[in-house]
């Protein structure tokens, strides 16, 4: 770093130390000791009263053997199936025309960030409503135009992807602006030169926009898995994880070991393996989706 | 797309979005004033308007107090959130000390650890410190943050040298620079951090839930959430919408003046996350 030179340095060194050291009692107390215990925590059974009994690799066994948790795996894949490509797709959709010079622009982008600002909880509660097979009213609109009744989110089949819907109403906006970002980055004339060399819509989107685009992808997908994995508080809300655990995600498992069944050590042994699951994708999107294109 | 037809069709396209985006809250905020028998309507017009459902939602659960928690915890996190980790920038971005590098290679690994790694950890923790059921544990944990760090140092790297020489020639020490030099120079970065920290804290749901069982402690999200799970609403639909549209009113009516500042810190922090 330049130029830190001609007063610095007396005492800025015991400043420094000084202004960093809040940082470090926190990183010591709520990041390195979990971290640490949970590499104990593990390998144990513990009820959190009671003494830890050591088991060894026993816990990561069970959760091989436990189709239960396999079946939270495949849950939040079939969510992240669904809702990476409906957000990526939607997105930038909207964000390819408000790239325009249209009337009410600030509006329309305001509109689409609001559910990005409102609380999971609220909007899982009125998606509860609104998903209600017998009178919600998303049946009662696709009634109106002849199709059946959906059962959003009474039928095994139909209520993960009703979440992962829900979860793309409610993200969208965030990444129309990021896209939107994206897209403004690109220079004018590039658009020009190709039409000049006789491109057309496809190619030109192909070639020039999705380039200038690719950061943005990467980190949608990113954040998109990161989603994935952490929801909670909607299957909690909407459905409690049913039917038949048809919408049990990873961390509400890890809930459920944790507080309904007090088995702290295989709880956090599902974390672990969620976390590494986690690193793993994130990295290989990282690897790939910024190299491919 | 070309020609007035093609905008027009643009057009339809985003009315639609709007539509879809914004009309969910205007039937939720006209379904928790009209009577219990006409909220399944799609209109949002009712019979008459009142505010029972309001009324029988206050009697149940003690949602003022939960209101006034979620509005403690995250005032108070969000302040020391911004008072150490611009401390913490600062530090990393102009002062010179040894293991200066490693605190700050240390603060690029906390931010791509998963948090359910740490989450049974995390509750161990604050049992064993005696937490559990106090604002220490919703409050402590969140008082700082990865992100809010390396934007304030970033930020801070930006400011020229010669101002802080100035400064030091004044007879401003380290604390002076940071707190009347460079926080009114980092109005965006103070913004930034201030909203999404609040943000976070004010929409969490699952570590309330965790770490709180005690009603008076209760912050909004988990107030409501149990509301809807347990049996207290069942069949008042009302009642749980009203629940809804008291957590999410005043962000609402914020966003409504400040949503140019929403949008772009949300932004920012996505692109950093």
């Amino acid at each position: 770093m330049p130029g830190i030179t001609v007063n610095n340095k007396i005492g800025s060194g015991r400043s420094g130390y000084m202004l960093v050291s809040p940082y470090i009692i926190f990183f010591a107390l709520f990041v390195a000791y979990p971290l640490i215990f949970s590499f104990v925590l593990v390998f144990h059974h513990w009820s959190i009263v009671g003494p830890m009994e050591f088991v060894g690799l026993g816990n990561f066994a069970e959760m091989f053997s436990d189709s239960v948790y396999w079946k939270s795996i495949i849950n939040t894949l079939v969510f992240l199936l669904i809702h990476v490509p409906l957000q990526v797709v939607s997105a930038l959709v909207l964000a390819e025309i408000l790239n325009r010079k249209i009337p009410a622009r600030a509006f329309f982008r305001a509109a689409f960030f609001l559910p990005v600002v409102v609380s999971g909880v609220a909007v899982t509660v009125m998606w509860k409503q609104l998903f209600s097979t017998d009178i919600g009213i998303l049946n009662q609109m696709l009634g109106m135009i002849g199709i059946n009744r959906v059962p959003w989110i009474t039928d095994p089949a139909w209520a993960m992807p009703s979440i992962a819907i829900m979860a793309t109403w409610k993200n969208i906006g965030l990444y129309v602006v990021l896209f939107l970002a994206g897209l403004q980055s690109v220079p004018r004339q590039l658009y020009e030169a190709a039409e000049i060399d006789g491109a057309n819509t496809v190619q030109k989107f192909l070639f020039i926009t999705v380039p200038a685009i690719n950061p943005v992808l990467v980190m949608v997908l990113i954040l998109s898995t990161l989603g994935g994995f952490s929801l909670f508080i909607e299957p909690y809300v909407l459905t409690g994880g049913g039917p038949m655990n048809s919408t049990l995600s990873g961390v509400l498992y890890i809930y459920r070991q944790a507080f309904s069944f007090f088995r702290m050590g295989y709880a956090a042994a599902i974390g672990f393996t969620l976390a590494l699951i986690v690193l793993t994708v994130v990295m290989l999107q990282r690897k790939y989706v910024e190299q491919e294109i | 797309m070309s020609g007035k037809f093609g905008k027009l069709i643009l057009y339809l396209v985003l009315i639609a979005a709007a539509c879809t985006f914004l009309y969910p809250f205007v039937w939720m905020l006209a379904g928790t004033l009209k009577p219990e028998a006409e909220i399944m309507t799609f209109s949002p017009l009712g019979s008459r308007y009142s505010l029972d459902s309001y009324k029988l939602m206050i009697s149940k659960i003690p949602i003022f107090r939960s209101l006034f928690n979620s509005l403690l915890v995250s005032i108070i996190s969000t302040v020391c959130v911004l008072f150490l980790c611009s401390m913490t920038g600062f530090a990393l971005a102009r002062l010179k000390f040894k293991g200066r590098s490693a605190i700050f290679a240390v603060i690029l690994f906390t931010m791509v650890l998963p948090f359910q790694l740490t989450l049974i950890p995390l509750y161990v923790l604050m049992v064993k410190l005696g937490w559990v059921d106090t604002y220490a544990a919703l409050i402590v944990p969140y008082t700082m943050s990865p992100f809010a760090i390396l934007l304030f140092r970033q930020f801070f790297m930006a400011i020229p040298e010669e101002l802080i020489d100035a400064a030091r020639i004044d007879g401003l020490s380290d604390m002076g620079i940071l707190f009347r030099l460079f926080w009114p120079l980092s109005k965006p970065a103070l913004i930034t951090v201030g909203i999404v920290h609040f943000m976070g804290i004010w929409n969490e749901a699952l570590w309330p839930l965790i770490v709180v069982r005690k009603e008076e402690i209760m912050t909004m999200p988990q107030m409501v959430t149990l509301f809807a799970v347990s049996g207290q609403a069942e069949a008042q639909i009302g009642l749980q919408l009203a629940a809804a549209a008291v957590m999410i009113l005043p962000i609402i009516i914020v966003y409504l003046f400040l949503q140019r500042y929403f949008i772009e810190s949300m932004a920012t922090s996505g692109l950093k996350g």
